[in-house]
């Protein structure tokens, strides 16, 4: 108690504080730093707390991953140094490599079509639909985004079935002949998943850009209107730049819930049929809890890891540093 | 803004179309969930005899009641403990900037876009040592420690946006650290905690993977969690399946629809300082 109170008496400034020689500041810096090492001792308590369980239940593992990835090991016995070689198989099993491949074209449905899709409904939203319409289609858009991912996937699953919503609606259209089981199919299975991550992302896109939106200066938009520019070149060159930020938070978002994917495809395919939807995700559960493959699933985890950064750092950078 | 008519049918038209491919998917469960038990039907079709009774027999079959209990023992261990520790990091790290908080606020935001795949195999071996595996703990922990990058990132950004002369008017009053943060900063705070709270909440309830690995009972899982293992045992049983998901979904519905301005702004103020 005594302590803390030199403390406090340390960090309060002298009344006369203001009419102080430069002399007299200097005399009294003993005390205030002996005040500001204890505030900092102090200080870094508050941080403790989350810093150790930060340290135990994260890093520690995270080191643990690296440590893992260079072992041949099944998990209960003894563990064989390997070196690189399980990053080395990885890298030729073309069933382990394809999961990542895999992942990068879950990009383009998890990512950039509800990038774009929600650029153009979110500009719909606002320029007519200022309105109760427009606050109703965030709130149903949205929806998708707070319900779990394996509540998506089993609906879809059900939806994408062969008596499911979709054939229903494509043979009352006159497509019978295409229906199928889109996501026991080879050929269809990958962009049914992809299906599903639109339908949950492009809410969460949608909202956030129109929240951008908002924010940007109408004169922007008045004095390229002036300049004779038509809807298409006013979003080129006004509300494109201006919103920078959002769609690399919208990018972000997106492309690590499609490089990272597991929820979705665990209920939805399993990663079949064959391997045609497998994601490094799943291949790391199926290696490290059913194949007994320690050391292997967690060299892919390094890898999906490191590719999760070396993807987003850039985007993270060109959309902060640019901030106008 | 002048928008011309044809625009204005077409883009209504659009966002019409796009609600309702929303919420088509959610009528098909629930009309699905109606037929008999055991049957295959069809995508969007409502059952001459509604079987209500499904959602009794989900119910029991999917052990909802142990269910609830455990999902929302873990939302209400995780979200406390999680936003004390988060505040007072933050408060830390952006207020009383100690030494080293820029050093330690980059090790908590290399976290941030961590993929929990990447950790899971180490955490069930870890687990398994400490012996709390296949217990609710094993979810907890864990999830608190994922939670602490986005959290402490979240806490920092508010105080570090606070006016100084709040902190300097309490010094001046001869506050200690303690009184600061637990009488004046606590509740000036409460906005971001309770956003932070919200977000935290969902993400826990919808937990799966950590659930899946590392507890084998469903009924200590989570919601999300069990509805895997619901899954799996009915993948046959259409009607039933549906029933289960629509009762799992019915909670999150509700808060949401209750809670959706609170919600959408905090994940929307959540991605954005993210």
């Amino acid at each position: 108690l005594t302590a803390n109170r030199t403390a406090k008496a340390a960090t309060r400034p002298a009344p006369n504080g203001r009419n102080q020689s430069p002399a007299s500041r200097t005399s009294q810096r003993t005390p205030l730093r002996k005040g500001v090492r204890r505030r900092a001792a102090a200080g870094w308590l508050f941080v403790l707390p989350a810093l150790l369980m930060y340290a135990v239940f994260v890093l520690q593992p995270l080191g643990l991953t690296v440590q893992y990835s260079l072992y041949r090991w099944n998990g209960v016995g003894p563990a064989t140094w390997v070196g690189l070689s399980n990053y080395l198989t990885v890298l030729r099993d073309p069933d382990l490599l394809g999961t990542i491949i895999n992942s990068f074209k879950l990009v383009l449905f998890f990512s950039v079509i509800p990038v774009s899709l929600g650029l153009v409904t979110a500009s719909v939203i606002h320029r007519v639909a200022p309105g109760r319409l427009g606050t109703t289609t965030r709130t149903v858009l949205f929806l998708p985004q707070v319900i779990p991912l394996v509540a998506a996937g089993i609906i879809w699953g059900w939806l994408l079935a062969l008596p499911g919503l979709i054939n229903q609606a494509l043979a009352v259209v006159g497509l019978a002949e295409v229906t199928r089981a889109w996501l026991g199919d080879f050929d269809t299975a990958l962009p049914a998943v992809g299906l599903i991550g639109i339908w949950v992302l492009l809410g969460f896109c949608t909202v956030l850009l129109l929240a951008g939106m908002t924010k940007i200066d109408q004169s922007l938009y008045e004095s390229a209107r002036l300049d004779g520019a038509n809807w298409f070149r006013e979003f080129v060159s006004v509300t494109l730049p201006s919103l920078r930020y959002e769609i690399g938070v919208c990018l972000t978002v997106t492309i690590v819930a499609a490089l990272a994917a597991f929820d979705i495809v665990y209920v939805s395919t399993g990663g079949g049929p064959g391997n045609s939807t497998a994601v490094p995700g799943i291949q790391i559960y199926i290696l490290a809890f059913l194949e007994r493959q320690v050391g292997l699933a967690s060299a892919l985890a390094v890898m999906l890891m490191l590719l999760v950064l070396v993807v987003i750092l850039p985007i993270q950078r060109l959309s902060r540093d640019n901030r106008p | 803004m002048k928008v011309s008519r044809t625009e204005l049918v077409a883009g209504r038209a659009l966002l019409l179309g796009l609600m309702a491919a929303t919420v088509l998917p959610f009528l098909s469960i629930l009309t699905t969930a109606l037929h008999p038990s055991g049957t295959l039907p069809t995508g969007l079709a409502w059952p001459d005899d509604p079987q209500w009774g499904n959602f009794v027999d989900a119910f029991k079959v999917a052990n909802m009641d142990a269910l609830l209990g455990s999902s929302t023992f873990v939302v209400l261990a995780v979200v406390p403990i999680a936003l004390v520790m988060a505040t007072m990091a933050g408060f830390a790290i952006g207020l009383l900037r100690i030494p080293g908080a820029r050093a330690l606020l980059l090790l908590f935001v290399l976290g941030l876009t961590l993929p929990f795949e990447g950790i899971i195999t180490p955490l069930y071996f870890l687990e398994r040592e400490m012996g709390i595996l296949n217990t609710r703990l094993a979810i907890v922990l864990p999830l608190i420690a994922l939670f602490m990058p986005f959290g402490v990132f979240w806490m920092r950004a508010h105080f570090a946006n606070l006016p100084h002369d709040i902190t300097e008017a309490a010094r001046v009053d001869g506050a200690g650290m303690w009184t600061l943060f637990w009488r004046i900063h606590l509740p000036l705070a409460r906005p971001a905690i309770s956003s932070l709270g919200v977000l935290m909440a969902v993400w826990s309830w919808n937990q799966f993977l950590l659930a899946l690995v590392l507890v084998e009972d469903p009924s200590q899982r989570t919601m999300a969690g069990a509805l895997g293992a619901f899954q799996g045992h009915y993948a046959t049983d259409i009607p039933l399946l549906c029933a289960g998901t629509v009762l799992i979904l019915l909670p999150t519905m509700m808060i949401y629809l209750l809670f959706q301005r609170h919600i959408i702004a905090a994940l929307l103020q959540g991605s954005i300082k993210g």
